[in-house]
C-alpha cells in the first residue's frame, strides 16, 4: 500500500536479479494517480474555459465545495466497505429515508430536534448491520441484498409521510431546530469572523444591495464540508495505519485467506456496512438541515454516483484494494464538473454524460494497474 | 534420526468425520515429532483435506482423539488451533496478492504502537522484522510494501511458512506446497521446508508427488479412501511402494511398465 514506505531505509543491498522498475509504474500502483489527474485536468479545463465566470470568487468556490463535499460523505462510506469487499445499493434510499425520518420525528411528532437526530442514526446504522448481517450470514452478493433494501426503504420513505401527514414533502424542520444544540453541527456554519475578517482586508466581496448589506458574500464554511473532511481524514487514517485498516483490505482482498489468519472477517463487513450507512445519514442531516424540509424523493441515485467516486480514486470493484483520500478527490472531480458546468454556461444534462465516459475510463484504467500488482496474470 | 527421541507434539488416534451420510474420514492416526518432515501422502479424494481441516481445528472429529503435547485437545477455531502452535499454510490461500508483504505477514496479528489514545500499526518495526525473517529464509526482497501479486508461487509459500514459524508455531501443517510449482520454485520450498525442521518444528508435508516426499520426508504416511495404510520411516520403503499405496494397490501396476515408474 502507498502508505509503508518508511521501511524503505532498512533494504538490504539492491538484489542484481530484480529489474530496477521505472517510477512512472511505481507511481502507477498508487491507487489515488487517476484521481489525481484527473483532478488536475479538471481544474485546469475549467480555470480556461469558466475562469471569468466567478467560479473562482468566493462565492464560486464556496458552491462547488459544497457540492463536492456532498459527494465525499457517501464516497468515503461506500469506499471502505468497497475495499472491504462488498457494495451498498441502498445509500439513495437511506439518505431519503433519514431525512424523511428527521421530519416525522422532529415536525410531526414535534420531538426536540436532536432526539429526531440521534433516534434517526441509531435506526439507520442498525439497518446497516442488518444488511451487513444477512450479507455475511447468507453469502449472497451484496448487490443483491442492498438492492432489496433500495426498494424497501424508498417505499417506506413514500409511504410514511404520505399515510401520516398526506404529503411527500415535510417542511419546518428549521424552525423547530431553533435553539437545538445538535442541528447546528450538520446545519451550521463556522469560521464567520474569519470571513468577515477577510471581507474587512478586502480578500472577499460584501453584498452591496439588499438586506444583507455590509456583510461578507460567504460568511462561514457549511459543517457539510467539515463532516466531509473529517470523515474522509479518520477513514483515511483507520485504512492506512490501523490493524483495523489492514482487516478491511483483507476481508476484500480474500475473505477466506484472512479469516484462515484469524481476522475477524464478518465483523469487519458488517462494521463497514453500518459505516457506509452512517455515512448516508450525515449526508441525510446536513441536506435536511440545509433545506429545512425532506422529500421523499432525496438521494436518488447517489449510491451510484457514490460508487463512480469511489471507482475514480482508484478502488477496485473486486475489494481489497483503494484509497479514501482517491475517493475524496473523486467526489471532487465531480462537485467542480457537475458545477463548472454550469458556470461555464453547459448544458447540465451534458454531465450524466461525462459521468459515464469518466466512468469507463477509470475502470479501464483500474483493470489495467490490478494487472500489474498481481505481476500480469 | 534425532526426532524420534522426542513425544509427538500432536497425535490424532483413529479420527473418523462423518458429513452426514458420507464417510470422509474412517480411522486415521498420525503423529508428528519436533524436528521432523511427517509426509502425508494421498491420492484426490483420500481426504487429505478433511484431514488437515481436523487437525487445523477447522472441523471436530466425529470420533477419534486429538493429543496436544500429550494432552487431549479439542479446538473450536482455527484461532484455537493456531494459538496453541498448529499453523496452517494453504495452498492458495495463504496469500492476499492485492497487499504488500508486510501487510500479509502482519495479517490479524499486526504489531501496534500507541500514541496518546490512538493506536496505530508500528510499521517501521512490521518493515524491518518481515525483511528479516524473509532473507533467513533465503528471499530478497526488493521492498516490504512490495505487493505479495509480484512473487512467486514458491515466495508466497515461503512468505506464508515465514511467517508461521516468526509466530511461533510447534506444528506447520503445508496443504500441497509445491503442486503448483515449477521445478526450481519447488526445490526452493523443500530447502525452506528444511530450514524450518531444523529449527525443531515439526512438519507436516501434504502432497501427492511421491518425489517431492522422498526428498525431505523422514516418515511417511498413506492417506487412501479415508484410512492410514500405516507409516514407514525413511529408507524403509521405496517410491514404488508408497506410489502403489497411493493408488490403492494393483491398478498403477499394469501402467508402471509404460510409464516407466516416473509418475
Amino acid at each position: 500500500m502507498s502508505d509503508t514506505g518508511q521501511g524503505a531505509a532498512n533494504a538490504p543491498a539492491a538484489d542484481e536479479r530484480i529489474k530496477e522498475t521505472s517510477g512512472l509504474r511505481k507511481a502507477l500502483i498508487r491507487p489515488e494517480l487517476g484521481a489525481i489527474v484527473g483532478t488536475i485536468a479538471v481544474f485546469a479545463f475549467f480555470l480556461v474555459f469558466a475562469g471569468d465566470s466567478g467560479m473562482f470568487n468566493a462565492q464560486g468556490i464556496l458552491n462547488w465545495s459544497t457540492v463536492s463535499a456532498q459527494f465525499m460523505i457517501i464516497a468515503v462510506g461506500a469506499c471502505m466497505l468497497m475495499i472491504a469487499g462488498e457494495f451498498d445499493l441502498s445509500v439513495g434510499s437511506m439518505i431519503g429515508f433519514a431525512g424523511m425520518a428527521i421530519a416525522i420525528f422532529s415536525v410531526t411528532w414535534g420531538w426536540p430536534v436532536w432526539i429526531a437526530i440521534v433516534v434517526t442514526f441509531a435506526i439507520c446504522v442498525a439497518i446497516g448491520a442488518i444488511n451487513g448481517w444477512i450479507v455475511v450470514r447468507t453469502g449472497l452478493p451484496s448487490f443483491i441484498v442492498t438492492l432489496a433494501f433500495l426498494f424497501i426503504l424508498r417505499g417506506f420513505t413514500i409511504y410514511f409521510p404520505q399515510v401520516i401527514e398526506r404529503r411527500t414533502i415535510i417542511g419546518g424542520i428549521d424552525d423547530a431546530a431553533v435553539g437545538d444544540w445538535l442541528a447546528p453541527v450538520f446545519g451550521g456554519k463556522i469560521g464567520g469572523p474569519l470571513f468577515v475578517w477577510l471581507a474587512d482586508l478586502g480578500v472577499i466581496d460584501v453584498f452591496s444591495r439588499g438586506n444583507r448589506v455590509g456583510e461578507p458574500v460567504v460568511d462561514g464554511i457549511p459543517m457539510l464540508i467539515v463532516w466531509a473532511l473529517v470523515l474522509v481524514f479518520i477513514a483515511h487514517f483507520i485504512l492506512t495505519r490501523t490493524k483495523f485498516g489492514n482487516w478491511i483490505f483483507a476481508a476484500g482482498g480474500d475473505a477466506q485467506a484472512a479469516r484462515y489468519v484469524g481476522v475477524p472477517v464478518n465483523r469487519v463487513k458488517i462494521l463497514m456496512f453500518m459505516f457506509t450507512a452512517f455515512c448516508a445519514c450525515v449526508f441525510a442531516t446536513c441536506q435536511v438541515m440545509e433545506f429545512g424540509s425532506a422529500g421523499a424523493d432525496r438521494g436518488l441515485l447517489k449510491e451510484f454516483e457514490a460508487i463512480i467516486a469511489v471507482v475514480i480514486g482508484g478502488a477496485l470493484l473486486t475489494g481489497g484494494y483503494g484509497s479514501v483520500v482517491g475517493a475524496a478527490l473523486g467526489a471532487l472531480i465531480f462537485g467542480v464538473v457537475q458545477q463548472g458546468l454550469f458556470f461555464a454556461g453547459v448544458e447540465s444534462s451534458l454531465f450524466r454524460v461525462f459521468l459515464g465516459v469518466i466512468l469507463l475510463f477509470a475502470v479501464i484504467l483500474n483493470t489495467y494497474i490490478r494487472r500489474i500488482i498481481t505481476g500480469e496474470r | 534420526m534425532s526426532s524420534f527421541d522426542h513425544n509427538p507434539i500432536v497425535e490424532m488416534k483413529g479420527i473418523e468425520k462423518h458429513f452426514g451420510p458420507v464417510i470422509a474420514l474412517n480411522g486415521v492416526s498420525f503423529d508428528v515429532r519436533p524436528g521432523e518432515c511427517h509426509c502425508l501422502l494421498g491420492d484426490n479424494g483420500a481426504g487429505k483435506s478433511t484431514f488437515i481441516k481436523t487437525m487445523s481445528g477447522v472441523h471436530k472429529p466425529t470420533r477419534g482423539e486429538i493429543l496436544f503435547e500429550g494432552r487431549p485437545m479439542s479446538f473450536d477455531s482455527p484461532r484455537d488451533a493456531m494459538e496453541a502452535g498448529i499453523a496452517t499454510v494453504y495452498q492458495d490461500l495463504a496469500m492476499i496478492p492485492l497487499m504488500s508483504v508486510t501487510r500479509n505477514f502482519w495479517m490479524g496479528r499486526e504489531p501496534t504502537k500507541s500514541v496518546g489514545p490512538i493506536r496505530f500499526i508500528d510499521f517501521q518495526k512490521a518493515n524491518s522484522t518481515t525483511m528479516e525473517e524473509m532473507r533467513k529464509m533465503g528471499i530478497n526482497l526488493r521492498s516490504p510494501d512490495q505487493a505479495v501479486g509480484t512473487l512467486s508461487g514458491g515466495e508466497r509459500q515461503t512468505v506464508a511458512i515465514a511467517r508461521a514459524v516468526h509466530f511461533g508455531a510447534k506444528v506447520l501443517i503445508l496443504d500441497e506446497p509445491t503442486s503448483a510449482l515449477g521445478v526450481r520454485q519447488t526445490a526452493n520450498v523443500l530447502s525452506t521446508i528444511d530450514k524450518v525442521r531444523d529449527k525443531g518444528i515439526g512438519v507436516v508435508f501434504i502432497t501427492h508427488n511421491v518425489r517431492h516426499a522422498m526428498a525431505v520426508g523422514d516418515r511417511f504416511t498413506v492417506l487412501n479412501r479415508g484410512k492410514t495404510l500405516g507409516t514407514a520411516q525413511r529408507g524403509q520403503i521405496t517410491p514404488e511402494e508408497l506410489q502403489d499405496m497411493m493408488a490403492g494397490g494393483q491398478e498403477m501396476v499394469a501402467l508402471e511398465g509404460s510409464l516407466g515408474g516416473t509418475v
